[in-house]
């Protein structure tokens, strides 16, 4: 279980790949486009899981490459453009804060996962750390869209790229036990079926995905 | 297959059973039936020498709150037996309703029993999936607000702990052999010789990810909502039961950190979260006025002096954090009965509809009396006596014996807040009635897990069984 150049190389170089894709995200305003770019980042984790699995030499990262791969590459996004057809939110442009300003806050988030992670693991292999820093990185950008977009799909979207996150800090560290990528992908998929049935159900009662129009009913009026 | 796993998976085979059965009357009796096999199994199980097997073990800490919660969902399934109909699910629903109550039982009982940090984690994302629906059930507006919110929170939260958890294992992985994985014995093991600043890391992010899911502040935002929606018999057990399990997972977390001489005391952090706890919430129920909201308030208070106890540590402070878990257990989910009872009788859920219950139900008004004096800490149940401990604990600690006052301060105000509703609430003049009480079985059935909780917690603060009292004194060691 050797890192060669090439080996610590690729691996950043995916890894940075994934968190590309999560400014990508906080600045598309179409729902489709920032359908696709989830698309891509989930297919750029199953990249770097498998370059993982490769590099480590556990097979078991292959396992956790192809549901990546099937899961949040294909199947996830396929059901969401579903969605957003039946819904005719295909045109919708949507941002809750200026581009220029999510995209100050997502560099400033990045230099603070930098400074918090190098710092507090200098007892730890280089290459697992600075892949640490970039999965919090990829964490907090996916927080930071939860926060900044009112639509629910794209809500849910920041939700599964943070996850993206945490897998990319799971395949990092070698030698972390199987079950937690396997049940975070089943899990993910589960989260995807509960926001399905929510989506339906939140268009069904106010004609639209704004969450916003939810907060008027906290029951505590008088 | 040992009983641990017993335990875990009965009640989730029970859910895929449940879910084919569409009939009221037959489904509440089966759910009855697979929760007093539980209760049963978990009785055995506290007989049993403890053990480790596999993904589980059992230990002084854990075997408590495994037999609290196979009670509480014992006599919540009861309480729901009674008073489901009143809720007007159609036969899906029913079938959804108790599969999910089974699938979450299950699941908090793997939370409480994992020894693998990466199990414990599934288990409690699993028993967030099973109430989350359940929130949703009635589908109005604010039941789609609390549900929303309760999902994206609680997701968030349950993200963190998971990074959490990776970093924990990033920190131990030089040490660990291949088979102990993310075992807590292990990382207990060699947590002493673990890089400090990694492990530091790992608790920021494992502290505010379950503390999200135990409803401390800031994170909190999530728990009223999500125990004012839904059916009465889930605020029971999501206040009763998943708040114990987060709350748990927080301390086998402190607990490795805490093993390290190196790394950052984490006691202030836990003090801090939940003085700030005590203080919101006792400020926060002067301004309720949706009685089961209100009460979950009171659930972010009482979170937030568990808290308080586990982050002041030593032996005396840790006894009182883990005897008022489980008294909270106890007497909030009996403060949810009787509210539930109330609600459906006159037909809201506000405190301004509901009043005189003394005069209009008598068992149901002083039973609900007694369960929120209990749950203010007056005598005699078991909050009073863990209060009464905590604060005696705090006011002797050299360093800071001011932490006790700002307690105190939040003790006194939620006191009073919860005398003023419980005037309003029982006594003061009665309210129309909205619906008839229900007869025959149903009205014993509904009114005796009440009176149950409530002679149970005064019970164990008058005469505490020596078994039990040295395994919660072993299990404050454990803390650390």
């Amino acid at each position: 279980m050797s890192f060669g150049q090439i080996g610590y190389d690729l691996a950043h170089l995916l890894g940075g790949g994934v968190l590309l894709m999560s400014f990508v995200l906080l600045y598309q305003r179409r729902m489709a486009a920032v359908i696709n770019a989830f698309a891509i980042q989930g297919t750029l984790l199953a990249l770097a899981a498998a370059w993982a699995a490769h590099a480590q030499g556990a097979p078991g990262l292959y396992v956790t490459a192809v549901l990546a791969l099937a899961a949040k590459g294909v199947l996830i996004p396929l059901a969401l453009h579903a969605i957003v057809r039946r819904l005719d939110l295909h045109r919708a442009v949507e941002t809750a804060l200026g581009i220029g300003l999510s995209m100050v806050a997502g560099v400033a988030l990045v230099a603070l996962s930098i400074l918090v992670v190098l710092p507090a693991t200098e007892g730890v292999r280089a290459v697992a750390r600075e892949n640490l820093a970039l999965a919090l990185s990829v964490v907090l950008l996916g927080m930071l869209m939860m926060i900044t977009r009112r639509n629910a799909i794209s809500q849910v979207i920041g939700l599964m790229s943070l996850e993206n996150g945490l897998i990319l800090a799971a395949i990092g560290v070698a030698g972390m036990p199987l079950v937690v990528e396997l049940s975070t992908a089943a899990l993910v998929l589960m989260i995807a079926v509960v926001a399905g049935v929510f989506f339906f159900q939140i268009r069904e009662r106010f004609d639209t995905l704004d969450t916003g129009s939810l907060e008027e009913h906290r029951g505590e009026r008088r | 297959m040992p009983l641990q796993w017993i335990i875990v998976f009965f009640p989730w085979a029970g859910a895929l059973a449940l879910a084919a059965i569409p009939d009221l009357r037959r489904a509440v009796a089966a759910n009855v039936a697979v929760s007093a096999v539980t209760f049963a199994m978990a009785i055995a199980l506290t007989a049993m020498p403890f053990a480790e097997h596999g993904w589980t073990r059992t230990d002084a800490l854990n075997t408590p709150f495994v037999l609290v919660a196979a009670f509480v969902g014992l006599t919540t399934a009861v309480f729901s037996a009674a008073t489901l109909e009143a809720e007007g699910f159609d036969h899906w629903r029913i079938r959804a309703y108790h599969a999910a109550y089974q699938v979450f039982m299950g699941a908090q009982t793997l939370a409480l029993l994992a020894d693998n940090l990466g199990v414990m984690w599934v288990a409690i994302e699993i028993a967030t999936l099973a109430t989350v629906s359940m929130v949703a059930v009635h589908r109005t507006a604010s039941a789609f607000e609390a549900a929303w919110k309760f999902f994206i929170l609680c997701g968030v939260g349950i993200a963190l702990a998971l990074f959490g958890t990776i970093v924990l294992y990033l920190a131990a992985q030089p040490l660990l052999t291949e088979e102990t994985g993310l075992s807590w014995a292990a990382l207990m093991g060699v947590a002493a010789r673990c890089d400090p600043g990694t492990l530091n890391l790992a608790f920021a992010f494992l502290l505010l990810g379950y503390g999200t899911k135990a409803g401390l502040v800031p994170l909190h935002s999530w728990l009223p909502d999500a125990h004012a929606e839904g059916p009465v018999p889930i605020s029971a057990v999501l206040s009763g039961l998943l708040l114990n399990a987060a709350m748990l997972a927080v301390l086998r977390a402190k607990s490795i950190v805490g093993a390290n001489p190196e790394a950052i005391a984490p006691g202030p952090f836990l003090l801090a979260l939940g003085l700030a706890s005590v203080l919101l919430g006792s400020l926060a129920l002067w301004r309720r006025r949706d009685a089961r909201r209100f009460f979950g308030w009171s659930s972010i208070e009482h979170m937030g002096i568990a808290a308080f106890a586990f982050g002041l540590g030593g032996a005396a402070a840790n006894l009182a954090g883990l005897l008022h878990l489980l008294g909270h257990s106890l007497v909030k989910s009996a403060v949810f009965f009787g509210v539930g009872r109330a609600a459906q009788a006159k037909g809201s859920q506000k405190i301004a509809d509901i009043g005189g219950l003394v005069a209009t139900h008598p068992a149901l008004g002083w039973g609900l009396a007694l369960a929120i004096a209990g749950i203010a800490g007056l005598p005699p149940f078991l909050l009073f006596v863990s209060e009464f401990r905590l604060l005696a604990a705090a006011a002797a600690a050299a360093e800071r014996p001011w932490l006790a006052l700002l307690l105190a301060l939040g003790m006194v105000v939620a006191l009073a807040a919860l005398v003023t509703v419980l005037q309003a609430l029982c006594f003061g003049p009665p309210t129309p009635d909205a619906a008839d009480a229900p007869g025959g079985w149903r009205s014993v059935a509904a009114a005796a897990p009440l009176w149950l909780h409530l002679a149970v917690a005064a019970g164990l603060a008058l005469a505490m069984p020596a078994g039990l009292a040295a395994m919660l004194a072993q299990a404050a060691r454990i803390i650390g």
